[in-house]
């Protein structure tokens, strides 16, 4: 086993976890917000920030799916060691990771039942940068008007119309995050 | 100094992961309700487990704790959910709205407005809004899905054509973004129109049924009414008895052994902050 494996987990799992759960509550509840996230030192090509997601959401309970170049045998190693969480197919998934061209096409991933809409996958995108610029967001969690770089508007759209069903996104670039659930009007 | 005995915030990191999500599903979807696993608490279920647990996932040790039962900082309740994560997350305790980063509530919201910087977790005893419509949990999640929500307009009517009004004046149903009815908790419906627009974060955790829901900030939150009974917030036609607040909501109170009454405010942090700023009612002595 590599030592990169066994190490870049949490130094002190349930304080860490804490101060990262709250960036990511505080990003899916406040879309377009920017969030300090920090803790994980993941193997590349993982960001500190989709590290430290994984690290605190991710466990046995819940299928990981690789897209692109996340899918190696270092992140794969890493991950089983410090969460356990199962690989799998886009299909299944809770969690996936990976850029946006490798996380597409969108429509393979669990968007939930009308009976269980929270049976849906979040995705975790790795970003070359964050900025609160470019597609204007509205909705819950927005007083009136707010802006992120995103990757697309279209598929947010598309993802908007399905609601309550749908994807939940994470944005991630280096040690930060923003969210767009999947309650976010994109323009 | 945390208790060592304990895990941080009490519950192991798997469970505590598995509420985080939930937390994150519930705030993604506003007003649905998102099943988890509720787990045993060291107290009783009456005592708010499932408000416990969401705020076991949430707390840092950084956050500054304040608990309120129907709206005062020093009922057994409360003064017992403050010490445990004192003593099992090490978190700084107020009982002053202003200085808390996360207020866990039982059956009310401050009256100061709260603030981007706060969450507010709810303890709800039942989470659904329809149960007493419908006691099996499969059919009111078919209703929740095809928003079949004409029979709780019916029996919202039916309070007006029996009372004269909407007689319903606790856990007063909401309807939340123009999809999800929900149920805001026993808060007065004096309440419901705080629960809309909030900067803060709104989290509600039902232990025994085993359910959490959540409000964005700024979320649109409607209190179900009709064009000829539109909802009204109301509470006692009286001012404070010990800080004559006018605006704030309002608790009978038996002061003496003849009987005698006085009504005053139910936030007790609210209450002492305007006697110590000099506002005097007229019991006040
Ligand atoms: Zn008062």
């Amino acid at each position: 086993m590599q030592a990169e494996t066994l190490s870049g987990g949490f130094a002190n799992p349930a304080v860490q976890s804490a101060h990262a759960f709250r960036s990511v509550m505080e990003a899916m509840a406040r879309p377009g917000t920017l969030q300090d996230i920090a803790g994980a030192e993941p193997p590349a090509p993982l960001s500190k920030a989709a590290g430290s997601v994984l690290l605190t959401l991710c466990d046995t309970d819940t299928p990981v799916y690789l897209a692109g170049d996340a899918d190696c045998d270092a992140v794969r190693a890493w991950l089983a060691f410090h969460t356990g969480a199962p690989l799998t197919g886009p299909s299944h998934c809770m969690f996936a990771v990976g850029t946006w061209e490798a996380l597409n096409p969108l429509s393979v991933y669990p968007v939930g039942t009308s009976e269980y809409p929270d049976r849906s996958a979040t995705l975790i995108v790795e970003c070359e940068a964050l900025t609160q610029s470019g597609a204007t967001l509205s909705g819950p969690g927005i007083k009136t008007n707010a802006a992120l770089s995103l990757p697309s508007v279209q598929a947010f759209q598309q993802n908007r119309a399905l609601f309550p069903l749908g994807l939940d996104f994470i944005l991630t670039s280096g040690s930060q995050l923003a969210a767009l659930p999947r309650t976010t009007e994109v323009s | 100094m945390t208790d060592q005995d304990y895990n941080f915030a009490y519950l192991d990191e798997q469970t505590k992961r598995m509420i985080r999500r939930a937390i994150l599903k519930g705030l993604a979807i506003p007003g649905y309700q998102v099943p988890f696993a509720s787990r045993e608490m060291p107290m009783p279920y009456g005592w708010g487990t499932g408000g416990v647990q969401v705020s076991a996932a949430v707390l840092t040790p950084e956050d500054t704790f304040k608990v309120i039962d129907q709206g005062a900082d020093d009922t057994t309740n409360a003064v017992s959910i403050r010490s445990f994560f004192q003593r099992t997350a090490g978190v700084t305790t107020t009982t002053k709205t202003s200085d808390a980063s996360v207020i866990q509530t039982r059956h009310r919201i401050p009256e100061e407005a709260l603030t981007e910087d706060q969450i507010l977790v709810y303890q709800v005893p039942i989470p659904e809004p329809l149960r007493f419509l419908e006691p099996r949990e499969s059919e009111t999640r078919k209703m929740h899905s095809l928003e079949e929500y004409g029979l709780m307009h019916v029996k919202l009517y039916e309070d007006i054509s029996r009372h004269g009004h909407i007689a319903t004046s606790y856990a007063y149903p909401v309807k939340v973004e123009g999809r999800y009815v929900m149920d805001p908790s026993p808060i007065p419906k004096f309440d419901n129109p705080k629960l809309g627009d909030m900067a803060a974060i709104q989290l509600f955790g039902a232990g025994r049924e085993q359910r959490i829901y959540a409000l964005p900030p700024y979320t649109q939150v409607v209190s179900l009414d009709f064009e000829d009974h539109p909802f009204e917030a109301s509470k006692a036609d009286h001012p404070c008895g010990l800080c004559g607040a006018e605006e704030s909501y309002l608790d009978e109170v038996i002061v003496d052994d003849a009987g005698g009454r006085m009504f005053v405010c139910s936030d007790t942090d609210y209450c002492d902050a305007r006697q110590a700023a000099g506002y005097k009612g007229k019991d006040a002595a």
